[in-house]
């Protein structure tokens, strides 16, 4: 046992679990977390994708110990209150889900894609991005309808900062 | 996942004095693959030795005719560059086309290189460019580096710190990736060395791992262009065939790759 101190949206936290335990439960089980899913389990379908210390990556293909000192956002973190993310309202608006399992990792991915394309982003890049989320339901097309229309928004935003 | 022990290493000689500690340690670079394996419980190390925060193995340097990679250093950071990007491109495209983008935030050059996995991209550039693999204990050539299927010249504790790539004049890669996985069905890296020697490897296509490919070699050095490789055939014996391909479907992928490569180099 191990005891690991992140910050996990904006909150510092400090939980005791065994070195085994990888990011992806100690968010779900020790912290209650559990927008942040397991789909596959083999770092291939991207449900469980959280963004550490800003970088989008698959929280079951790392340990617990390695984000310690980490700054972690899960799905939980992206709204202000009430206020969605531009992406999670995105997703609302363009019927970008449909059983949703895979959605917090697809938002969550979308939102490091926003962020590492800003305004170049067409929807040759996004399907190519999102390769490491998958997605049984949409066919993803509404989902690469989402992103673009998150990434105007996110633009708007971040213009009006 | 089996019971394991985790330590942050501080810096090389602390990740190495942790190792010795422990009945079986592996190191953890950037857990792409090591993870995954430990929970099919294919490996089940009693100790693993977090390398990803040691700092002197993180960064990307360019000095005169040679482009460093230390061996934590994120294929994320290799692919987005400038230095890479300008010195040898062929490098920084190969490592964008790894994985997906999180497996590129997490995976390292040092954990491709270990691992050797015979359908790896990293390994076709250190041996077409010729690279010298830096450990903690010596370098070691290209050529002596990779031992077949998952084996290196590694000893056991034995810790890549970084490698070192000479500038080529030209390099191009190319790789058929599989859809699902995203590793080499067939990859081939080709480059003209800045002496005009003319050096390919290819991974994902041998039953021995990544290997140098004679008969495209000779054909480029008699004409670097990729019609020189039309009359080219690839010997399909020995060559790795599954589910996905045929022996000689990757003889043709050999060569095939070998052409967009070259296309790519320029």
């Amino acid at each position: 046992m191990s005891t690991v101190k992140l910050t996990v949206n904006g909150k510092a936290v400090s939980v005791e679990v065994e070195d085994r335990t990888l990011l992806v439960h100690l968010l779900r089980e020790n912290l209650n977390l559990t927008g942040t899913h397991v789909g596959c389990d083999t770092s291939q379908c991207g449900a469980c994708v959280v963004h550490v210390d800003g970088r989008a990556v698959k929280s079951c293909t790392m340990l617990a110990g390695q984000a310690a000192g980490s700054n972690v956002t899960t799905i939980e973190g992206l709204a202000k209150g009430d206020e969605l993310h531009p992406m999670q309202a995105a997703f609302r608006d363009n019927h970008g889900l449909q059983c949703g399992y895979c959605t917090p990792g697809m938002i969550m991915s979308a939102v490091d894609i926003v962020h590492r394309h800003g305004g170049k982003l067409d929807e040759e890049t996004v399907r190519h991005e999102l390769e490491g989320n998958i997605c049984r339901c949409t066919g993803y097309h509404n989902i690469v309808k989402a992103v673009l229309d998150a990434a105007g928004r996110m633009k708007v935003a971040q213009a009006a900062e | 996942m089996y019971e394991t022990n985790y330590h942050r290493a501080s810096s090389v000689a602390d990740a190495a004095a942790t190792f010795a500690k422990g009945a079986e340690s592996k190191f953890l670079a950037g857990g792409q693959t090591l993870l995954p394996v430990m929970k099919q419980r294919l490996a089940s190390p009693s100790d693993v030795i977090d390398l990803s925060k040691v700092q002197e193995m993180i960064g990307i340097e360019v000095s005169g005719d040679t482009v460093t990679i230390k061996a934590a250093t994120p294929h994320y950071d290799v692919a987005q560059s400038d230095a890479v990007q300008k010195a040898i491109p062929a490098l920084a495209k190969l490592a964008s086309m790894i994985g997906d983008p999180a497996v590129r935030y997490r995976g390292t050059i040092g954990g491709s290189l270990a691992n050797n996995d015979p359908a790896a991209d990293y390994p076709a550039a250190v041996l077409a460019l010729g690279a010298t693999v830096k450990t903690n204990k010596r370098s070691i050539a290209a050529e002596d580096f990779f031992k077949g299927l998952f084996s290196t010249a590694l000893e056991d504790g034995e810790i890549i710190t970084q490698v070192a790539f000479p500038v080529p004049a030209k390099a191009g890669y190319a790789k058929m990736r599989h859809p699902a996985s995203r590793f080499a069905l067939t990859g081939v890296f080709v480059a003209k060395t800045k002496s005009g020697d003319v050096r390919v490897a290819a991974t994902g296509a041998s039953q021995s791992g990544v290997m140098r490919v004679a008969p495209i070699e000779q054909a480029l050095k008699a004409n670097w262009a990729a019609s020189a490789l039309d009359a080219v055939t690839i010997p399909a014996s020995g060559l790795l065939a599954d589910i996905h391909g045929s022996a000689d479907y990757r003889a043709n992928l050999v060569k095939v790759m070998g052409q967009r490569a070259v296309t790519a180099a320029g």
